[in-house]
């Protein structure tokens, strides 16, 4: 009997939670909020979702029903995109050691 | 571009969110981590483009959009202050909640699109998984406004609870139930809308009944939600580099969750059931009798400080509101300059979101090795000369060791009260979140210095 793709992105969504548990553990706990942040900014891939919707319209047709809420999400996706990796950058760039000549 | 070649693409794009995450087990590593997920995100996009293949009108419309997006993002990120990081958190949760609201819609109206069938006759498995990312996220959604509007005080902070709250919350989840039954059943799109409005309300209802200071907990809570939804739409999609991120996204914000109960000694449960309220009056009643305190003002701060040969200091929510980790940083550099030994001491749930303390400290240029976690430097109190708590309460407060009356009991503390004094910046006696008395203002060796805690630490800073 044939397995069901569906098996398949299942496993891939179980390992994935697994890998997520061990090496969220690992992050050093004064990084959390920059943790946050580009989660955050990881998750917005949900954007390739909104570009297949927003390029969904029927030849010639832009902006359908179905394509405006692509674009919307578009924008929301973008702006989190955008947002989260450039404040997670900005953030860990203030992480700075002892200097040494002190 | 072939299905194979771009699904093997995303799965490299779901490598490299991983090692995103990866790179921040230490702040050596972390920006390459962050360039990583900079990377992933951009061969996700890229490969999305090819393979849909269509570079008509349309594909222009996509780059505006996403233009409009991306400068509205880049803006916020470069102007937004580092205290108000949670609410810039809470505020990009919504907006994840809502684009995958949006995926689903768009994916319900035209499912051809996104190979599911027609409509009217979708795949019975895809509108579950379409149900299930559009619930999520319009939780995310609703949750994450809300514990936007308390964060930035738009809206208060205190819990609103209401009889017969849990069962109306139960009901609804019920309800969410019992709609998506019946839309795979009848693929009627009025019970699609029915279903987003009722997780719309579901979401709200249950942020509201939550206070200010459990606010670590929602917010890595509904960082978990806006992974599941991405996990939900991914499922929907058959997009490795979704289901790969949701998940990552999801197991990240539960383990933060848990790390913040455990900081405060409480059940998850407990903190989204809208825990403090019962305990509290009983406590207040307790401690209702007057009790002698000793103040300072800043004069004999820095004559203490002066004195010690090692200092501690405890930062808190406080010290954000007030903005004074630069102030603080400064009378840090003049104790250094005449050599005391200074670190810093952070508790799990110190702020409004994890690791927030350890943020702002290194805005205001503080050495991340000079910074403790509760366990490392527990122990080094008793051996510390002062103990300089800014904007810190609850998490100094002794009762939650001795007294198992306390609703604070049990939770793990700062062991401030061991050190040989103790300098506590607080504007009032008012208690902290948890509506109880800190015990430490009564000490022997507490003095108490009532300012804002960005003035007091200035003028102490004068005085060294």
């Amino acid at each position: 009997m044939e397995i069901d793709p569906f098996i398949f992105r299942l496993s891939i969504f179980i390992l994935s939670i697994f890998v997520g548990y061990y090496v969220v553990w690992s992050v050093t706990p004064s990084l959390h909020t920059p943790l946050m942040s580009v989660t955050n900014a990881i998750s917005s891939v949900i954007i390739v979702g909104a570009i297949i919707a927003a390029l969904s319209g029927n030849d010639g047709v832009v902006f359908s029903s179905s394509s405006i809420y692509g674009f919307l999400a578009i924008v929301l996706a973008a702006v989190n995109i955008f947002g989260g990796f450039l404040v997670t950058q900005r953030m860990l760039a203030m992480y700075k050691k002892k200097k040494k000549d002190k | 571009m072939s299905a194979n070649i771009s699904a093997i693409l995303y799965l490299i794009s779901g490598v490299l969110f991983i090692l995103a995450l990866r790179g921040l087990s230490s702040p050596e590593t972390s920006r390459q981590g962050n360039l990583f997920g900079i990377i992933g995100m951009v061969i996700a996009v890229a490969v999305t483009f090819l393979s849909v293949g269509n570079f008509t009108s349309g594909f222009v419309y996509v780059l505006i959009f996403l233009a409009i997006g991306g400068s509205i993002g880049a803006f916020i990120a470069y102007r937004i202050p580092m205290t108000a990081m949670p609410e810039l958190v809470a505020g990009f949760h919504s907006l994840v909640g809502l684009a995958a609201v949006f995926v689903a819609i768009s994916a319900f109206i035209n499912p051809a699109a996104f190979n599911l069938g027609a409509p009217g006759n979708i795949k019975l498995a895809s509108l579950i998984e379409m149900a299930i990312g559009a619930a999520v996220g319009a939780i995310t959604f609703s949750g994450s406004v809300i514990a936007f509007l308390k964060l930035q005080g738009i809206m208060s902070g205190a819990p609103v609870t209401f009889k017969g709250q849990h069962i109306l919350n139960a009901m609804l989840l019920v309800l969410i139930v019992i709609l998506t039954f019946y839309l795979c059943s009848t693929q009627s799109s009025n019970l699609f809308w029915i279903l987003i409005a009722v997780s719309f309300l579901i979401g709200f209802l249950i942020i509201i009944p939550i206070g200010g200071a459990d606010m670590p907990v929602v917010i890595s809570m509904l960082n978990s939600y806006s992974g599941w939804a991405a996990a939900g739409i991914g499922f929907t999609l058959e997009n490795t580099a979704l289901i790969i991120t949701g998940a990552l996204v999801g197991s990240s914000g539960a383990i933060l969750s848990y790390i913040m109960c455990k900081g405060m000694n409480r059940s998850f449960f407990n903190v989204i059931l809208g825990g403090f309220g019962a305990t509290e009056q009983t406590s207040r009643d307790q401690n209702k009798e007057q009790r002698p305190v000793k103040s300072g003002n800043a004069d004999d701060a820095a004559f203490l400080m002066k004195n010690a040969s090692s200092v501690i200091i405890v930062p808190g929510y406080g010290m954000a509101v007030a903005q004074a980790q630069h102030a603080l940083r400064e009378m840090v550099d003049t104790l250094k300059k005449n050599d005391i030994k200074v670190s810093y001491a952070i508790h799990p749930v110190a702020g409004r979101m994890p690791g927030h303390m350890n943020v702002l400290l290194a805005e205001a240029n503080v050495p991340y090795d000079e910074v403790f976690e509760l366990e490392e430097i527990n122990n080094d109190f008793a051996n510390a000369d002062v103990a300089f708590v800014i904007g810190a309460n609850d998490v100094t407060n002794p009762v939650a060791k001795t007294d198992p009356q306390s609703p604070i009991y049990g939770m793990p503390v700062l062991d401030v009260e061991k050190c040989k004094s103790v300098l506590f910046v607080k504007r009032s006696l008012s208690p902290g979140y948890a509506g109880i008395d800190n015990d430490l203002f009564y000490k022997e060796n507490t003095l108490m210095l009532f300012a804002d805690a960005k003035k007091m630490t200035e003028d102490i800073t004068k005085n060294l």
